[in-house]
C-alpha cells in the first residue's frame, strides 16, 4: 500500500464498478417478490443467497476500496512502530 | 423446517427510511468489524429486530452480510500483513461445527416458544457475553493506558504462555500471528465456542478476539484481522444452513452489506493509524453499551412470554425507544472512537512526514 503518492486515481474503475452495483441493487429491489418468493422457500434454493451474496461483495467491494482511494483516504504510508 | 417457518411471514416491507437506516447501520457496523474484526452484528441483529423482523430472520440475514463483509475486510487487511490465515481456516472450521450446533439451540428454542422465546434467548446471551468478556477488555485496555505503556508490544498473558509450553505431540500447529507452536486440542473449543456464540447473538468475534489475545497470544491487531478469515468461514456455513431453512432475508443481507462494505474498508484503513489497544477500547466500550440497550428487551420479552407479569403498553413503548436510543447512541460511540483514532493518526503522520521534508531542506 506503502509509497501511492503520485499515482493515478481509479476515477474510471470507480465510476464503472459503481454502476454495476447500482444496477444490481435496482434489480434486487425491484423483483424483490421474486426473489423472496424462491429464496424463502429454502431446500435447493439455498445456493442463491449464497451466490447473490459473492457477486455483491466482489462487485460493491471492489467499487468501495476504489472509493476511499479517490477520496483520498488509505492506509498509513510507514509501517507501524513498534517498539 | 418449512412448518416451523412461514417465510413470507417472515420478510418484512421496506421502504425508503428503512433501506436508509438499514444502509447507515451497516456503514457503522461495518466501520467497527473492519477496526476490531467484528461487532457490526451487535448493532444490526437488533437492528434488524426493531423494525419488526424476527430474532432468526434477523441473526440469518445479519450471517449472511457478515460472510462477504468479512471477505472483503480479509483481504483488504491481509494487505497490510495482519492476517494469520492458517490461524483463521483452523479456527473457522471449529467454528463451523458450533454454529451448527448453536443454530439448532436456536430451531429447538423458536419450535417451542416462538418467537418471544427466540427472542429473549437472543437477548440473554448478548447481555451475558457483553456484559463478561466486555468488562474484562475495557479493564485491561483501561489498565494499558493507566499504566502508560500504550507504546510497547502486547504482553503475552499468562494463560497464553501457558497454552503456549504444552507440546501434545500430534496436535501441534504453527502459527505465525503466535510465533509458537500451539495444540489444536486449545483451538478447537475456542473455534467452537465462537460458533455458537455467532449461531446464537450473530457476533461470534466476542469470544474470538479475546480468545486469540488472551489465551492464544495473538496481539490485538492480528487478532482483529484473523477474526475476519473465522467470520468467513463460519459465515459462509451459517448462511447456507439458514438459507436451506429459507430464513435469509437477501434484501436486508445486501442493502446492510451496500453500507458496511464502505465502512470495513475505512475501519480495516482505520487500524494502519491507531496503537494496539485501541482496538481493546471500541471493542469494550460498544460491548458494554450495547449490553444495556438489549438488557432493557428482556423484560418485554418475558412478559410476552408469562414469565412475569404483563407490562402496560407505555411500560413496553419506554423500554423499546430507550433500548433504540442507548443502541444508537452505541453505534455513534464506536464510529466516533474509531473515525477520531484515525484522524489523528492521519494528522500525526502528515506532521511528521513535513518535518521530515523541513528537515531535509536544512
Amino acid at each position: 500500500m506503502g509509497s501511492s503518492y503520485g499515482k493515478k486515481k481509479p476515477v474510471g474503475k470507480m465510476v464503472i464498478m459503481g454502476i454495476i452495483s447500482i444496477a444490481l441493487y435496482t434489480a434486487l429491489l425491484m423483483n424483490q417478490d421474486i426473489i423472496n418468493n424462491y429464496i424463502g422457500r429454502g431446500g435447493v434454493y439455498a445456493f442463491l443467497p449464497i451466490v447473490t451474496a459473492f457477486i455483491f461483495s466482489f462487485v460493491h467491494g471492489k467499487f468501495t476500496g476504489d472509493f476511499w482511494t479517490v477520496m483520498g483516504v488509505e492506509a498509513a504510508r510507514k509501517k507501524k512502530e513498534v517498539k | 423446517m418449512h412448518d416451523i417457518v412461514n417465510a413470507a411471514a417472515n420478510f418484512i416491507n421496506l421502504d425508503i427510511v428503512n433501506i436508509t437506516y438499514l444502509f447507515l447501520v451497516g456503514f457503522v457496523g461495518g466501520l467497527v468489524s473492519g477496526f476490531i474484526g467484528s461487532g457490526g452484528a451487535f448493532v444490526l441483529t437488533p437492528g434488524m429486530m426493531s423494525l419488526g423482523v424476527p430474532g432468526l430472520v434477523a441473526v440469518a440475514s445479519n450471517m449472511c452480510h457478515k460472510f462477504p463483509k468479512a471477505l472483503v475486510g480479509a483481504i483488504k487487511r491481509a494487505k497490510y500483513g495482519q492476517v494469520d490465515v492458517k490461524l483463521g481456516i483452523v479456527l473457522g472450521i471449529s467454528a463451523e461445527a458450533g454454529v451448527l450446533y448453536g443454530a439448532h439451540i436456536q430451531e429447538s428454542i423458536k419450535k417451542a416458544f416462538g418467537d418471544a422465546g427466540s427472542n429473549l434467548y437472543v437477548s440473554v446471551a448478548f447481555v451475558a457475553i457483553l456484559g463478561i468478556v466486555g468488562t474484562f477488555v475495557l479493564r485491561d485496555a483501561w489498565k494499558t493506558y493507566k499504566s502508560g505503556s500504550t507504546h510497547e508490544e502486547e504482553k503475552v498473558t499468562k494463560i497464553a504462555k501457558w497454552v503456549q509450553s504444552i507440546n501434545i505431540p500430534g496436535t501441534m500447529v504453527y502459527f505465525k500471528s503466535l510465533n509458537a507452536r500451539v495444540s489444536v486440542l486449545f483451538t478447537i473449543p475456542l473455534g467452537f465456542a465462537t460458533g455458537m456464540l455467532a449461531a446464537t447473538i450473530a457476533v461470534g468475534g466476542f469470544i474470538g478476539v479475546p480468545a486469540m489475545i488472551y489465551v492464544l497470544g495473538a496481539p490485538s491487531l492480528m487478532a482483529s484481522a484473523t477474526e475476519l478469515v473465522i467470520a468467513f468461514v463460519m459465515g459462509l456455513g451459517g448462511s447456507f444452513k439458514y438459507a436451506l431453512s429459507g430464513l435469509v432475508d437477501i434484501r436486508l443481507a445486501m442493502i446492510i452489506l451496500g453500507g458496511s462494505l464502505f465502512g470495513i474498508q475505512l475501519g480495516a484503513i482505520g487500524t494502519t493509524y491507531v496503537k494496539p489497544f485501541m482496538i481493546k477500547v471500541v471493542m469494550g466500550v460498544i460491548m458494554v453499551t450495547v449490553l444495556f440497550s438489549r438488557a432493557l428487551m428482556v423484560p418485554v420479552y418475558m412478559s410476552q412470554l408469562g414469565l412475569i407479569g404483563q407490562l402496560g403498553d407505555t411500560t413496553v413503548k419506554a423500554l423499546k425507544s430507550t433500548s433504540f436510543a442507548i443502541m444508537i447512541f452505541a453505534l455513534a460511540l464506536g464510529a466516533f472512537i474509531v473515525l477520531k483514532a484515525m484522524w489523528q493518526g492521519r494528522r500525526a503522520e502528515k506532521l511528521s512526514a513535513q518535518e521530515a521534508i523541513s528537515h531535509s531542506k536544512v
